[in-house]
């Protein structure tokens, strides 16, 4: 079942397109790698999908309903949930509070001015946390937490509002190899078994090719590929692609739009 | 440290006066309350307390009041603002029980130190706030006023304002209710005198803010042919010399409040502006025989020579300790009434706070400057009655609440 | 045709000195991030020391070598104050060097009165400058002239200075990305106290060239600094360029502003600031602040609700306040409900502040607006107290919702200054609208009911009132809201990413804290019997900074210890010494320095190791 639906996605700058007619679909369970060099796009089309920047054109779909034009907090209450390269947490807040947050404002209960928050979901939150493999550092802060701790965190902060799709910019990026094949493997693991289309974008190809399950290339603002791991590995344009950047997968993070 | 042995000498002093009390029963200190903008404006509130000390050691040496009682002054600083004035009041008059209330500069925190007296009963003697109201828009039964107010000042150099042939008018005035009132009372009585005069400019700079280029400029763009100031102290100096630099006082006749006060003309040195008609203070050449011996008293005391506020600080406490002496007692009913037509001498003469409004008589010194010797000195004055220069009963008594 | 010649120029030659006062606080700011509020008491002492030395040396040589020794040798105070005491605050929370500058603030009020004196300092005109040049026939005074070339020059020099030199290069840099800097291996002290020189000598020098156009005297310090960081603001902070931009425009609009509507002067800076902050929230020239706080300068604390024995002391604390009616004289009792109003205050910036992130110089503004709230029922209504006692956070309420929702749209100094413009402008409306409000001679009989008249009946009430309020606002940190509040602070980006609208949270907290400090301000009209427009100016703001501040602005009761702490010192001081404002000031150095987390800060720090 296709759940992101995305169909001819086009935004300028200045005249140069950034990201040019692009097309693709992520389907419940699926696990969708984006993959480009540098300034290929990727981050554009990422910050369009959330609602960061609105499309010059094109269509973005959610299980049917419009996307497009919506703020990231309309795309969030919509079923898009979102990790960021650079981990976003609340560090003035125990790790349990972090996600109890993400809990109320799912539950529309921000606007309580009486209640104890501290003491509003916490079967829910640490069922999360238990999963992440985060439950026995609840009660301690977020500021402290090393960054893979972090980036668990933030996992499980993405799915508590029960999201139907996945952002993930860089889930990786900052971390340790076997961190980053423990993490994805995880990541995999709980988007399989709550059937949740996942997109993401990443510049470690062995995460890629070990966790995708299809692949889409960008360059230079269009769709040059798409298909599984060994299809897009064998695809002459990709090879061209990277090889003629002379950074065959495997570049410094992403920076440029 | 002056202020802290100061303290201490009025703590050792009332430990003192309170061992005599216990032995002599009577000898109670008749204790006065006094606030004012000691840190705020000490330019003029410092001459004024050593006004009121003289007048105290005075009325002291003489015995007192009340045939032996020993006045006892405690003096707090108000830093500026009224609502910390209300709270040094009642402090005054809550733990050091004093019988009366005296001081305040400014007139916001005269006024509210005047709504604390008519609260809790007590006489307040409103030593230099100019503002009309406190006598009559605001007026109540404990407050009385020594200064001649905003109204009669300006009332005073209307007098020459209206001989002088000038048709053209402009004025400058800081923005703030006095600057406001001087300038409406100026141009009513003015108006009033001369129905030919018009007003063609006025400017109202911010208090201590003015930016005197601009200011000075947008007035001589007016083409007045006299102009009414009432800015003083830093504003008033920066006005001058950027005036005076333009030449925008050239053939311009100038009537300004105030400046020929020593507080106000000493700083400006050789730079006074020559001519300029003003109300202030000549101590230097007044010779009546009741500023001599207050000028020679104060000189002997202070090394140094009085200002304007020096005589409002010694008048003040002269009218309290006979106000009291007049009552016979401290009660504040009886004191109040006491004050309500009292005739006091000062240094500028007999006075009188009258019993219509609780306004006093006190006059201004009415003049012109003339720079002599290095410095601004007033020429051609004249004392200036303040009983002459009030509204008739009738418009006292429309405007005050009975 | 030369009038507006004139006009212009002298409009320009304001601009000049105020730009060299700017450029030095824009300087200090860029780099250091501290909001100096001793830069116009250095710009005083360099007058006063200008106005000495140009005295005693005759000539040209003198003029001009008082100026420039007076320059250096304010720069020299601002190395020492850096040395002996900002230099121990850096790793403090965000503004917290802003308290010790404002004990430096008092302590030069009353030094420069012990060692001037009372009187106004008429200093000699500058020689050979004393005349005037004829400009399409309308005189004007050449020193102004000088004045008017002095601004582009020491602009000029300043951009030689910061892009050819290595010391300017570092300056750049530490002012875009400080950590940076530090992570280079880059001696950020003595980079820091060379800024602090450099900004300092500009202030000294500012203030020394006024000595030919005014007397110097004791409020020069107050009445620019304020002006000053309007300049800086408006500029864009960091940016010297914006500043000399913000300064020339500011001087025109004044200069021409007084021409069409001669009563705006109290008004038009702020005025002017409101609208290019709404218009270019980071000023004309300014770029986004980089974010100190998300830079990990310091980290925000956990905030945890009272452990049982909190609770217990809390419950004790409240008990010692309600007997103490038996204890305390009438004037004690007074004292005690300002304190408890003022903490009531306190806590509502605290509010905004903690757990809001967004700092406010203008929280006067809803203390005033609720007293008048109270006043003006009084006075046009003959209300009583508890319809006045409802009106004063409904007005306040009213004025902080209308300016929230344009304050909440900026971050960072930039928000706090718009506070001070919104505070600005409803003071001057009180100010000057005589017919309803009595303009600056206030409203007067605004006293308790009878009933509630009798001090310790008016102190329960107010203790009923203020704890509550405090309690209340307490609780709403622990709510569901008051995490939204604290998760909008704490990441922006990720808050936003989880549906909650930060923006919409502030604006309703902003409006929160505003009704709660109107709820003082009602109290403390009927406390005091009067209200006046003082109670909105800034003064009363930066009250409520330094109380929050000196408490310590990461704890909950910071607030509380805080406004007991500065109230009992003011009042008792006050009546102790007319030197009150040296030792206040000094003993805000000395706990700034002790403290550098502020009083309640240090306790829970001590609290955890334990």
């Amino acid at each position: 079942m296709t759940v992101l639906e995305v169909k001819g996605l086009t935004k300028a700058f200045g005249g140069v397109h950034a990201v040019n007619g692009v097309s693709f679909s992520v389907a419940a369970g699926e696990l969708l790698a984006l993959v480009g060099p540098n300034g290929a796009g990727k981050t554009t089309c990422f910050n369009m999908l959330n609602g960061q920047i609105p499309p010059d054109a094109g269509d973005i779909t959610l299980n049917g309903a419009s996307l497009r034009g919506k703020s990231p907090r309309h795309v969030w209450r919509l079923g898009v949930g979102r990790t960021f390269q650079i981990t976003a947490t609340f560090g003035s807040m125990t790790v349990l509070e972090n996600i109890q947050t993400v809990l109320l404002s799912h539950h529309r209960r921000l606007f309580d001015f009486w209640g104890r928050a501290a003491r509003r979901h916490i079967a829910e939150g640490m069922a999360l946390l238990e999963r992440v493999g985060m439950a026995s550092q609840a009660d301690r802060p977020c500021a402290v937490l090393a960054y893979g701790d972090l980036k668990r965190v933030e996992l499980a902060m993405a799915l508590a509002s029960d999201p139907r799709l996945l952002l993930m910019d860089e889930p990786t990026a900052g971390m340790a190899p076997r961190e980053r094949i423990e993490l994805m493997a995880l990541t995999a693991e709980l988007v399989r078994e709550k059937n949740i289309a996942v997109l993401f974008t990443e510049h470690d190809m062995d995460v890629v090719f070990a966790h995708a399950d299809r692949i889409i290339v960008l360059n230079r603002g269009e769709l040059i590929a798409s298909g599984t791991p060994a299809e897009v590995r064998a695809d002459a344009q990709v090879q061209e692609v990277y090889l003629g950047s002379g950074a065959m997968f495997g570049h410094g993070p992403e920076g440029s739009p | 440290m002056q202020g802290l042995k100061r303290t201490f000498r009025a703590a050792v002093a009332s430990a003192a006066l309170s061992l005599t009390a216990l032995s002599a029963g009577a000898a109670e200190p008749v204790r006065i309350g006094e606030i004012n903008s000691y840190t705020g404006l000490p330019a003029f509130t410092i001459p004024y307390r050593q006004g009121w000390e003289l007048a105290v050691e005075e009325i002291n040496d003489k015995g007192g009041v009340l045939g032996g009682r020993m006045l006892e002054v405690i003096s707090r600083d108000d830093a500026g603002k009224p609502d910390d004035a209300v709270r040094v009041a009642n402090e005054l008059v809550s733990n050091e029980k004093v019988d009366i209330l005296a001081g305040t500069y400014f007139s916001h925190i005269g006024l509210a130190v005047s709504d604390y007296a008519l609260r809790s009963k007590k006489v307040f003697v409103a030593a230099e706030p100019l503002t009309d109201a406190i006598t009559w828009d605001k007026g109540n039964r404990y407050t009385f006023r020594l200064r001649p107010s905003t109204y009669m000042q300006a009332a005073m150099l209307v007098d020459r304002a209206a001989a002088l042939p000038a048709k053209r008018w402009a004025t400058v005035a800081p923005n703030y209710e006095y600057g406001q009132s001087a300038v409406a009372v100026f141009k009513q009585l003015l108006k009033a005198k001369r129905p030919d005069v018009e007003f063609v400019g006025e400017q109202w700079p911010a208090q201590g803010k003015i930016d005197a280029g601009s200011t000075v400029q947008a007035l001589a763009a007016s083409q007045p042919e006299a102009i009414f100031n009432v800015t003083f102290g830093p504003d008033l100096a920066k006005f001058v010399r950027e005036g005076t630099t333009r030449g925008v006082f050239d053939g311009v006749s100038v009537v300004s409040l105030l400046t020929g006060e020593p507080e106000y003309l000493d700083p400006l040195k050789g730079e006074a502006p020559d001519g300029w008609i003003v109300t202030g203070y000549p101590w230097d050449q007044i010779d009546t025989p009741a500023h001599k011996a207050f000028l020679d008293a104060y000189q002997a005391r202070f090394k140094d020579y009085p200002r304007l506020g020096s005589i409002v600080g010694y008048t003040t406490f002269k009218a309290i300790a006979a106000a009291v002496d007049k009552a016979g007692s401290t009660d504040s009913e009886k004191v109040a009434d006491a004050f309500k037509g009292l005739k006091v001498e000062s240094p500028f003469g007999g006075i009188e706070f009258r019993a219509i409004d609780h306004q006093a008589t006190m006059g201004a010194y009415v003049g012109s400057i003339a720079v002599k010797d290095g410095k601004g000195a007033m020429t051609d004055w004249a004392y200036s009655d303040g009983a002459d220069y009030l509204p008739s009963d009738e418009v006292v008594l429309k405007r005050r609440p009975q | 045709m030369g009038f507006y010649v004139v006009q212009c120029l002298s409009g320009l030659a304001q601009a000049s000195s105020l730009f060299l006062v700017a450029a030095g606080l824009s300087i200090i700011f860029g780099v250091t991030r501290i909001v100096n509020f001793a830069h116009g008491s250095f710009y005083m002492v360099g007058a006063y020391i200008a106005v000495t030395l140009a005295e005693r040396w005759a000539g040209g040589f003198g003029f001009w070598g008082a100026v420039a020794i007076a320059a250096f040798g304010t720069g020299l105070l601002g190395v020492v104050l850096e040395m002996l005491v900002l230099r121990r605050l850096y790793r403090s929370p965000e503004l917290f060097q802003l308290l010790a500058t404002f004990g430096v603030v008092l302590i030069v009020q009353d030094a420069a009165l012990a060692i001037w004196g009372p009187e106004d300092l008429l200093g000699p005109r500058a020689p050979g400058l004393e005349g005037v040049v004829r400009i399409l026939g309308r005189p004007f005074p050449k020193y102004e002239l000088l004045l008017i070339a002095l601004g582009p020059l020491v602009l000029g020099l300043l951009w030689l200075l910061f892009n050819r030199t290595r010391w300017g290069t570092l300056v750049r840099a530490a002012t875009q990305d400080r950590e940076m800097t530090a992570a280079l291996g880059i001696n950020q002290t003595w980079l820091f106290t060379s800024v602090l020189f450099l900004g300092s000598l500009l202030a000294g020098l500012g203030g020394a060239l006024q000595i030919p156009r005014e007397a110097v005297n004791l409020h020069m310090d107050i009445n620019i600094v304020v002006e000053a960081f309007v300049v800086v603001v408006v500029g864009g902070m960091g940016s010297v360029g914006g500043a000399f931009l913000a300064a020339v425009l500011i001087g025109q609009l004044q200069a021409f502003g007084i021409l069409i509507f001669p009563q705006i002067t109290l008004v038009i800076v702020f005025l002017f600031m409101a609208v290019v902050l709404v218009v270019r929230p980071h000023g004309l020239l300014g770029r986004p602040q980089a974010l100190a706080r998300a830079a990990g300068n310091q980290q925000e604390p956990l905030l945890r609700p009272a452990t049982p024995a909190g609770r217990l002391v809390g419950a004790a604390l409240l008990a010692v306040l309600a007997l103490l009616p038996a204890l305390a004289g009438d004037y004690a009792l007074t004292v005690l409900t300002e304190i408890l109003i003022l903490t009531l205050f306190a806590a509502s910036l605290h509010f905004i502040m903690g757990p809001g992130g967004m700092i406010s110089f203008g929280h006067a503004a809803y203390f005033g607006l609720g007293a008048y709230g109270a006043g003006l029922l009084v006075k046009h209504f003959a209300a009583g107290m508890l319809p006045g006692l409802v009106a004063a956070p409904l007005l306040a309420a009213g004025g902080a919702l209308l300016f929230g929702w344009f304050c909440v749209r900026l971050s960072g100094v930039y928000l706090a200054m718009l506070t001070l413009a919104f505070a600005q402008i409803t003071w001057s409306v009180a100010f000057q609208w005589q017919a309803v409000t009595g303009g600056d001679n206030g409203i007067l009989g605004v006293w308790p009911d009878g009933w509630a008249s009798p001090r310790w009946v008016f102190y329960y009430l107010t203790l009923a009132c203020c704890a509550g309020g405090v309690l209340m606002l307490r609780r709403i940190i622990f709510s569901p809201f008051g995490y939204a509040l604290r998760a909008g602070r704490d990441s922006p980006l990720r808050a936003d990413a989880v549906g909650i609208d930060v923006r919409r949270i502030q604006w309703l907290a902003f409006t929160l804290a505003g009704t709660f400090a109107g709820l003082g301000g009602g109290l403390y009209a009927y406390a005091k019997g009067s209200v006046f427009p003082n109670l909105m100016a800034i003064p009363r703001s930066v009250d409520a900074l330094v109380m929050v501040l000196l408490g310590g602005v990461q704890t909950l009761t910071g607030p509380v210890v805080g406004a007991a702490v500065f109230h009992t010192l003011n009042t008792e001081m006050v009546r102790h010494t007319e030197y009150w404002r040296l030792l206040l000031g000094v003993s805000i150095i000395v706990l700034v320095l002790v403290f550098p987390m502020g009083i309640a800060g240090a306790f829970r720090r001590r609290e955890r190791a334990a």
